[in-house]
């Protein structure tokens, strides 16, 4: 097996363990942690499966730097609303559907 | 300078200068904004102004930025879609930008009025930068920061309610453009292209294709709303400030919808079997039925408004599963298109119309409008002229959208989607006249607040688009078929 193939089947489990993470937790931290796993699964695939004619691509790597810019954006956007929603509900997780 | 170059060089403008008012915005707050704004409603409405009369003129206009060759330089490309795209993001971005002006300002809430403007502009340049995107990657960082910019304008009251919806927003547009990301990869790998015009030429129905483009899809249709993952859609529409419910509503889901469009009938055209094109209808005839249910029975007026948003947006997707699988594509894009524009400005109409009666009664509950048809006659006329045409009455654009998407569906002899069409309609009725009964019985209380008059204006100015739109639909079709990727189909 390839290093390039190694790669992505390591995102592949990496996606899909922290979906099912993202899926059954409720805690807002666990989730915006398991989205940041599902984050570098996804990342590891694009490094590893997207290596094209396996060569050194520049693409994929400006794909993967783009995507951790966003992550960590995103990331840090989720960490100021869960403060500010835990700050005003002392609720560490969100309210059912429909309870708005 | 030939007109060409002119009109290419608008493209990257377009993007540019929200993004300047956006900074100017951030670095120097104003207790009283007008005159920072104003200057950037201008100049960002006749940016695109620019780029639409260019477009209708000389067809599409593409720019590659600092002259660097795909693949690795960044290309922007204007077809008729994209710079009428555009063109409204900056008339209805500017008719909410004028709503938030003329809104008294609230002493308490001096730190929303602060980052109202950054964020403001932010989702203006990510939208265009949507529209105007040439490859898939483009595509993605525009998609990526409209969602945070209109999380955070979900965010801004800050009251706890706000902050659960854009959580759960904010959420639900991560995992989308995740699912987005590993398609793309997918593709990339496949093919060695991210540019949609290569793409469209090399796709080959494989295992690999196949499995990218459900990816694509799925977050997507997350970020779209599509029934059934539309559930963070009407608490983050209906609890945000009633400009940005608007902004919300009439735009930033179109976005990830027109990428999924481009990608459709782009790459996917060949590939995709009919019947998984009429799934994708199905769920949007389940939109049209959930929506519409839901905002039949929802006790207040903004979510009874933000359901209808998810219903409005289930007639896209039978559009598309026309577009893809029908016998009359041409009709489909036609009707499509017109459901795009005139249901973007006949929403945001309803949405702002929506915010002047609720403030005006106090209340957000649909029970509590009694009496409110004296008192508010402009912002009530607006509500119900944006409601003929979310239900499709004739003149308004909503009628000739759905006449033509009907006729599509007709001529394809897909009958199924007809009664979707016209159910919808019925329950889009039901839900207006529930608005407007409830405005015109007689009121306990004469108690209403003074609002603006700008506020009326504005509602009724977006409203009037919407049929207006209708009534001239052949010039801006003729432009939105500049650049189309669907056979038949000439400007």
């Amino acid at each position: 097996m390839s290093a390039e193939l190694w790669y992505a089947l390591v995102g592949v489990v990496l996606v899909a363990a922290a979906f099912g993470a993202f899926m059954a937790h409720t805690h807002l931290l666990r989730r915006l942690l398991a989205f940041n796993i599902m984050g570098t699964g996804c990342f590891l695939i694009l490094v590893g499966l997207a290596q094209h004619k396996r060569a050194p691509d520049p693409i994929p790597q400006a794909l993967v730097l783009t995507g951790i810019v966003v992550a960590v954006a995103s990331t840090a956007l989720a960490l100021i609303l869960f403060r500010r929603w835990f700050a005003a509900t002392g609720r560490t997780t969100l309210p059912e559907e429909d309870d708005v | 300078m030939t007109e060409a170059f002119v009109g290419a060089s608008l493209l990257p403008l377009a993007i540019v200068v929200p993004l300047v008012w956006a900074v100017l915005a951030l670095v120097r707050p104003r207790r009283r904004p007008t005159f920072l704004v104003l200057p950037g409603l201008v100049s960002w409405v006749t940016i695109c102004a620019g780029l639409w009369w260019y477009t209708s003129r000389l067809g599409v206009l593409t720019h590659v930025l600092g002259a660097w060759p795909e693949p690795l330089g960044i290309a922007l490309r204007a077809d008729g879609l994209g710079s009428t795209m555009a063109l409204l993001t900056s008339v209805i971005g500017s008719a909410c930008a004028l709503y938030r002006l003329w809104t008294p300002i609230d002493a308490d809430a001096s730190e929303a009025q602060r980052w109202f403007w950054p964020l403001f502009f932010m989702l203006g340049a990510a939208l265009n930068a949507v529209w105007l995107a040439a490859d898939l990657f483009n595509m993605y960082v525009g998609l990526e920061l409209l969602g945070l910019s209109a999380v955070g304008l979900v965010a801004i009251s800050g009251r706890a309610n706000a902050l659960a919806a854009a959580l759960r927003y904010l959420f639900a547009a991560l995992l989308g453009s995740l699912a987005y990301l590993l398609g793309v990869a997918l593709l990339y790998a496949a093919y060695g292209s991210l540019a949609l015009s290569s793409l469209a030429a090399l796709a080959a129905p494989d295992t690999i294709t196949y499995v990218a483009l459900a990816l694509i899809t799925a977050g997507l249709c997350l970020k779209t709303a599509l029934f059934p993952l539309h559930a963070w859609l009407p608490p983050a529409h209906g609890v945000s400030l009633t400009p940005v419910s608007a902004l919300l509503s009439a735009l930033v889901v179109k976005a990830s919808f027109v990428m999924l469009l481009r990608i459709m009938v782009g790459v996917g055209v060949t590939i995709i079997s009919p019947s998984l094109a009429q799934g994708l209808g199905a769920l949007g005839a389940g939109a049209i039925v959930w929506g519409g249910w839901q905002a039949l029975r929802h006790a207040e007026l903004k979510m009874l408004v933000a359901h209808s948003t998810v219903a409005q947006l289930g007639y896209l997707f039978v559009g598309m599963a026309l577009l893809l699988s029908g016998s009359a594509p041409e009709l489909a894009w036609d009707g499509l298109m017109l459901q795009l524009v005139a249901h973007a400005l006949a929403k945001s109409a309803m949405f702002l119309a929506s915010g002047t009666l609720i403030a005006a009664v106090g209340s957000s509950r649909v029970t509590d409008l009694s009496g409110v048809s004296r008192h508010m006659p402009l912002a009530l006329f607006a509500f119900g002229l944006s409601g003929v045409s979310l239900m499709g009455l004739p003149p308004s654009g909503g009628f000739s959208a759905k006449w033509l998407l009907l006729q599509s569906a007709l001529a394809s002899g897909q009958w199924h989607w007809a009664v979707a069409l016209i159910g919808g309609g019925a329950l889009t009725a039901g839900y207006v006249f529930r608005v407007l009964s409830a405005s015109f019985k007689q009121g306990t209380g004469d108690k209403f607040d003074r609002t603006p008059l700008g506020w009326d204006l504005v509602s009724l100015l977006l409203a009037a688009g919407a049929i207006v739109v209708g009534v001239v639909a052949t010039g801006p079709l003729a432009v939105l078929r500049i650049g189309a990727p669907v056979a038949g189909v000439t400007p």
